[in-house]
């Protein structure tokens, strides 16, 4: 579903990503870890088609970025810490605006659905300036998967929640999953990660160091894992 | 669940809508824009006063500087409301013709504008004794306001990404909105002197000009700006 071939980033003098190799199969939830810096939401925002690489292939659901961006947006959906939403308007006039930008028909039936899955429907008509930062991230994974999108890309998206309303995230989380999307997390939190995701890669100073399915890991814990890998 | 790319004027207008139907219930924008100018024709009403012979030739160059001013409140507010949460990322993550955006946010700059610029003009009116309800004249605060949305819009979206950008814009905006603005003003001050409309084509037409070639520099242009 996702196939990077020696992705480079530079911004500037500056190199973010170092030749990165990547690929997700349809299904997978890869969690992608590694230490603050070390160009995960730059990677992700490439993957996103919000930002040109460098240098080196991208292929999302056999389209190249950047030439067929509009095609690979339409396949995707993303969640941010930022909630990407308007305070001003309602839970509801919100998903509108994005169901109109993604050209869904039967947007009132669909609007209706994707609230129940994120267990807002009760607040449709609330503004969303009203929400606690719990619910906006909720409603922000009902915005992304709108329009139904086969790959699911999370960049930290517990940044910010309290423990309860965590809880709640990964109950949407494993919902969104659940239906055979495939997803790529980046997150700091290594519990949450290794309960949700089926494979686990580290990434380092622009570079994939480590991969390892959840299987594999049954003899260690996650946090050794990625210790080993980043000390190697 | 059906989905099909919507079209460019569709997603123009989704993006329309909704910076509507967010202003109309918070009226943060316009009320600060309206706000702004009431107090630009107020000051340069005290200032003036005396010299009525200067008052008179000054009135064009005061609305579109009051005009010009409360502009650059709005598209820099405009702007800023996509950026602070990230909003802009959303829009851009849509399947749709970058141009959309351009447009909508555009449309939407030029309708706050009209707002505005409906309720200073009787306002400018009564204060300065002077009939601004003329077909003519409303005809080029029309062209004048739609090229200033035009090429503001494009640089708030470029300014909105720097630090600094409540200072950038203004400095980026004025210059290359000297055409548009020299254009109007001229227009406008013909048109209150009683000029004939011939007198006035040549600056007339330089300003439908300057709206086209900025609409279409815009439109070519905005998707590298908005690209990281």
């Amino acid at each position: 579903m996702i196939q990077v071939k020696k992705l480079v980033k530079r911004f500037g003098l500056k190199t973010i990503l170092r030749g990165l190799d990547f690929s997700v199969a349809q299904g997978e939830f890869v969690a992608l870890l590694g230490p603050n810096g070390a160009g995960k939401t730059t990677f992700l925002r490439i993957l996103a088609s919000l930002s040109r690489p460098s240098l080196g292939e991208v292929r999302i659901a056999g389209h190249r970025l950047p030439h067929d961006a509009a095609q690979v947006r339409a396949k995707l959906g993303v969640v941010s810490h930022m909630p990407l939403l308007y305070p001003d308007l309602t839970a509801e006039e919100n998903l509108q605006f994005y169901a109109r930008m993604y050209g869904i028909d039967g947007m009132d039936a669909r609007i209706t659905e994707v609230l129940d899955l994120v267990g807002l429907e009760r607040r449709r008509k609330d503004l969303v300036r009203a929400f606690s930062r719990g619910m906006q991230q909720r409603l922000a994974i009902g915005r992304a998967v709108i329009h139904n999108p086969e790959v699911m890309l999370f960049d930290e998206p517990y940044t910010g929640l309290d423990q309860d309303a965590s809880e709640m995230l990964d109950e949407v989380l494993r919902s969104v999953a659940a239906k055979g999307r495939t997803v790529v997390m980046t997150s700091h939190d290594l519990v949450r990660a290794e309960e949700l995701a089926t494979r686990f890669d580290i990434l380092s100073r622009g570079v994939i160091t480590a991969s390892a399915a959840r299987a594999d890991l049954k003899q260690t814990n996650l946090l050794s894992f990625y210790k080993q890998s980043l000390e190697s | 669940m059906n989905k099909s790319t919507p079209s460019l004027w569709k997603a123009t207008f989704a993006i329309v809508r909704k910076d509507l139907a967010a202003e109309f219930r918070s009226f943060e924008l316009v009320s600060a824009m309206l706000v702004f100018s009431l107090l630009v024709i107020i000051i340069f009403n005290f200032a003036l006063e005396l010299d009525i012979k200067v008052r008179e030739a000054a009135n064009a160059g005061i609305l579109w500087t009051t005009f010009a001013f409360a502009g650059t409140l709005g598209l820099n507010r405009s702007m800023s409301v996509e950026k602070d949460r990230g909003c802009m990322d959303g829009l851009l993550l849509a399947p749709v013709d970058r141009s959309a955006i351009y447009f909508g946010k555009a449309l939407s700059n030029l309708a706050f504008m009209f707002i505005v610029e409906a309720i200073v003009i009787p306002m400018y009116s009564m204060l300065y004794n002077v009939n601004l309800f003329r077909i003519d004249l409303l005809v080029v605060i029309l062209l004048g306001s739609i090229g200033y949305a035009a090429v503001g819009t494009l640089l708030a979206a470029m300014s909105v990404q720097t630090r600094m950008r409540e200072v950038l814009l203004p400095i980026l905006l004025f210059p290359v909105a000297i055409p548009v603005l020299l254009a109007a003003v001229k227009c406008s001050s013909g048109l209150l002197a009683g000029d004939p409309f011939s007198d006035i084509l040549t600056p007339f037409n330089l300003l439908l000009v300057y709206d086209i070639i900025f609409i279409a520099i815009a439109f070519m242009t905005f998707d590298f700006v908005v690209e990281e």
